[in-house]
C-alpha cells in the first residue's frame, strides 16, 4: 500500500516500468509520465471517448481506468497504430482519404474503437459501424465521414486478407 | 528524449487520495473491505465509481480492486439457474449464447448498456451494486425474479432482487460485504420476454424502460413479471399491474385491451421523479407507453399469438 506503487506493462511493444501515484488515471500516466500525447482527454468521466486504447486487445476509457490497474497488460494508443516499416495502420490511411476528422481531436478514439470493431466483425452494416461508433463524440465531422472512413477500411482490410 | 513527468502532473490528478489494494483471492478480498471500514469501495469495472472519483462525488478511503480475482470471473448455468460472478463484463453477457438462448430479456437489456467501451469493462455485479434507478441490470434481475449473493469475511447471504434495493444509489449491503454474484431462474419454456427502452441517444441512460416476462397456459397468463426502469428509487415492480394480468384471458384478439389495462395501473402507481431529462409527467407517460409495447412483444415471443 501507499500512495505509489510500481507497475510493470507494455505500451506499443515496448516495457516499461515505472512508480505511479495509486489515484493516477491511465490518462494521465500515458500522457504526462510516457508523454505520449496521442491520447486525448475530453470529458474525464467515461462519455466522449476521445481517450480511449486497447487493453490486452479490449477497447477501454483511459480516463476510468487507473494507471495501477495497467500492471501486467499490453496497451496499444494511437501511436502504436503504425506498422514496423512505420506505414500507417489500414484505417488511419482510410481516415485520411475519407476526410474522417477534422479537428482530429476525438480521432485517436474512433480509430481504436474501429479496430476493435473490425477485429470482431469485418464486414459490418453501416448500422453496425454507427452501434459501434455511438460512444464517441465528434463536434465536427458530422459522423457521416467517419462512417465512411470505417465501412472503407473494412473493404480494404477484407480485400487484404484475400492476398 | 527520454519521456518526462508532466511539471504539473500532481496538481492535475483528479481523484482525491485512497489506499488501493488488488487482492488475488476472495477471501484476501474480504478481509482488505473488512479492514477498510465503513468508506472501503469495491473496484470492479470501475465505469460508475471513476467518474465519481474524478468528479470528487466519491471520496473512499480504500479501493478493494477485486479484477484479480479470477475465481469471480464466472458465467455459468446449473440446471435452470443462470449464475453471473462479480468480474463479468456486459460485453462477456452479450457473446454468451447460454443467455441469449435461455435468458434474452438479459441480452436486449444488455444492448442497451452505454457503450462498446464501456460495456468491456462495466460489470453486471457492479451495476446492480450501483443501483442506479436508470439503469437496465436491477430492473432486469428483478423482472427474472432473481438474487444477489453477497459475501463478507463473516459468510454469505443470498437476497432477493426485490429486497436488495434501499432507495436511490443505495442497497442493503453492509460494510465489509459485496456482491459476489447474481442469480437468474430460468422462466418456464415457452415463456415470452421483452425489454424497451426510451433514452435520448443510443447508450445513454434509459429516461423510462420496461422489462416483461409473460407465461400463457391454455389461452390464460400464467406469470407475469413486469418491472419499469427510471421510475422511482430503484427497480420499480408494477404489482398492481402483474395482479391484473395473472390469470387473465391472453388471447390476440384481447391482449390490447389488457395491456392498455396494465399500463394504466402502471402510470397510477409510479411516482417518477423530475430532473433535466424528462418532466415526472413525461416519464409516466413512457412508462405506460413502453409498458404496453413490452407486455406486446413479450406476448408474441410466447407465440401464442
Amino acid at each position: 500500500m501507499g500512495k505509489e506503487q510500481t507497475i510493470t506493462c507494455k505500451v506499443n511493444g515496448r516495457s516499461y516500468e515505472k512508480s505511479v501515484p495509486v489515484r493516477q488515471s491511465l490518462a494521465d500516466f500515458l500522457r504526462d509520465t510516457l508523454s505520449l500525447t496521442g491520447t486525448h482527454l475530453g470529458c474525464e468521466h467515461g462519455v466522449c471517448g476521445a481517450c480511449t486504447v486497447s487493453i490486452n486487445g479490449r477497447s477501454v476509457r483511459s480516463c476510468l481506468t487507473l494507471a495501477v490497474q495497467a500492471d501486467e497488460a499490453e496497451i496499444v494508443t494511437i501511436e502504436g497504430l503504425r506498422n514496423e516499416s512505420g506505414e500507417w495502420h489500414q484505417i488511419q490511411k482510410s481516415f485520411h482519404e475519407n476526410f474522417g476528422l477534422q479537428c482530429g481531436y476525438c480521432t485517436p478514439g474512433f480509430l481504436i474503437t474501429a479496430i476493435e470493431l473490425l477485429e470482431e466483425n469485418p464486414d459490418p452494416t453501416e448500422e453496425e459501424v454507427r452501434e459501434a461508433l455511438s460512444g464517441n463524440i465528434c463536434r465536427c465531422s458530422g459522423y457521416s465521414a467517419i462512417v465512411t472512413a470505417v465501412m472503407a477500411a473494412a473493404r480494404d482490410m477484407r480485400e487484404l486478407q484475400k492476398t | 528524449m527520454a519521456p518526462q513527468a508532466h511539471p504539473d502532473s500532481e496538481k492535475r490528478v483528479k481523484a482525491p487520495w485512497f489506499e488501493y489494494q488488488a487482492p488475488r483471492t476472495l477471501k484476501e478480498g474480504l478481509e482488505a473491505l473488512r479492514d477498510a471500514g465503513p468508506d472501503g469501495r469495491v473496484l470492479a469495472g470501475g465505469q460508475s465509481l471513476m467518474p465519481m472519483l474524478n468528479m470528487r462525488i466519491a471520496a473512499p478511503t480504500h479501493l478493494i480492486d477485486i479484477n484479480r480475482i479470477e475465481t469471480l470471473n464466472h458465467l455459468t448455468v446449473e440446471g435452470d439457474m443462470l449464475r453471473i460472478g462479480a468480474l463479468v463484463r456486459h460485453a462477456d453477457v452479450l457473446r454468451s449464447k447460454k443467455i441469449r438462448e435461455g435468458w434474452p430479456l438479459l441480452t436486449e437489456a444488455t444492448t442497451q448498456v452505454a457503450h462498446l467501451a464501456i460495456r468491456n469493462r462495466g460489470t453486471v455485479c457492479g451495476s446492480i451494486s450501483h443501483n442506479d434507478p436508470a439503469a437496465e441490470h436491477p430492473s432486469i434481475l428483478a423482472t427474472y425474479d432473481g438474487s444477489v449473493v453477497i459475501a463478507s469475511t463473516e459468510g454469505t447471504r443470498e437476497v432477493p432482487a426485490d429486497a436488495f434495493s434501499d432507495g436511490m444509489m443505495s442497497t442493503i449491503l453492509e460494510p465489509g460485504e459485496m456482491v459476489i454474484e447474481v442469480r437468474y431462474p430460468r422462466p418456464a419454456a415457452g415463456a415470452g420476454q421483452a425489454f424497451v427502452e426510451y433514452a435520448r441517444r443510443l447508450g445513454d441512460f434509459a429516461v423510462a424502460g420496461a422489462a416483461a416476462i409473460l407465461e400463457v397456459r391454455e389461452g390464460k397468463c400464467a406469470r407475469a413479471r413486469l418491472t419499469v426502469v427510471g421510475m422511482g428509487d430503484g427497480p420499480f415492480r408494477a404489482a398492481g399491474a402483474e395482479d391484473l394480468l395473472i390469470g387473465a384471458e391472453m388471447d390476440a384478439s384481447t391482449s390490447a385491451e389488457l395491456f392498455a389495462a396494465a399500463a394504466a395501473k402502471v402510470m397510477d402507481e409510479v411516482d417518477p421523479a423530475e430532473d433535466v431529462h424528462a418532466s415526472s409527467g413525461y416519464r409516466r407517460h413512457l412508462a405506460g407507453v413502453l409498458t404496453k409495447r413490452a407486455l406486446a412483444t413479450a406476448f408474441a415471443r410466447t407465440g401464442s399469438v
